[in-house]
């Protein structure tokens, strides 16, 4: 598989592939990084989100 | 039976869909929805509740990012408006993705506001901070419901 880098489209075989996961009450996050000779060349997030902002209106009685 | 001060359930939603003008109004030309963008904020900008409307200040920048960001690219935008219970809410009908984009200073917020309305602010969401390096930023939206949706008026 091609991945797009800082230096053009690179096989993956070439790369060292790295992982993560975030997952909190806010969001759950993966990433994906791929480094040559220990430079990053890639890193993509995905992040779905968990926290909405809501209003609570109020009225006011006579 | 009893009467119960309240604000009806209907108007909230109505809010969402610019049914109600208490004030002074913009003067709208179609009944088709707004277009809504989505910008990318560094995380040592200020970007907050007082955000009135897009502003590139703080905002990133890098390869592949064009400042204001992208088109929410959903049909509509967003979700159309509803109510369970007491509770209106709205979701983005698709998620936001930044393709291919270099963002080597650390963000961690995102401002979704209404282009067809200069560019008057909706919200922002934080989130963990991130860096991009030629990749791909993807946010996916939570579900659709009174409990989860992006924009809720309880």
């Amino acid at each position: 598989m091609l991945i797009t880098t800082t230096k053009g489209l690179m096989d993956e075989a070439l790369l060292v592939k790295k992982t993560g996961e975030i997952d909190n009450e806010d969001e759950r996050t993966t990433w994906t990084e791929y480094r040559l000779d220990g430079e990053l060349v890639h890193r993509s997030a995905h992040v779905t989100l968990k926290k909405n902002v809501s209003m609570d209106p109020q009225i006011a009685g006579f | 039976m009893a009467n119960t001060q309240a604000m009806a359930t209907s108007f909230k939603t109505e809010l969402l869909n610019g049914i109600h003008a208490l004030g002074t109004s913009v003067t709208r030309g179609a009944t088709t929805p707004d277009s809504f963008k989505a910008a990318l904020y560094l995380a040592s900008a200020t970007m907050n509740a007082a955000a009135t409307v897009y502003t590139a200040t703080g905002e990133v920048s890098g390869n592949g990012y064009t400042a204001g960001g992208v088109d929410l690219t959903g049909t509509p935008d967003w979700i159309s408006p509803a109510s369970s219970g007491t509770t209106a809410y709205t979701t983005p009908s698709a998620s936001i993705v930044y393709t291919t984009v270099t963002l080597t200073t650390a963000f961690d917020a995102v401002l979704i506001y209404n282009s067809t309305q200069g560019n008057k602010a909706v919200s922002v969401h934080t989130f963990g901070s991130q860096t991009i390096t030629a990749g791909t930023f993807t946010l996916t939206m939570p579900t659709n419901d009174s409990s989860t949706g992006l924009l809720r008026i309880a």
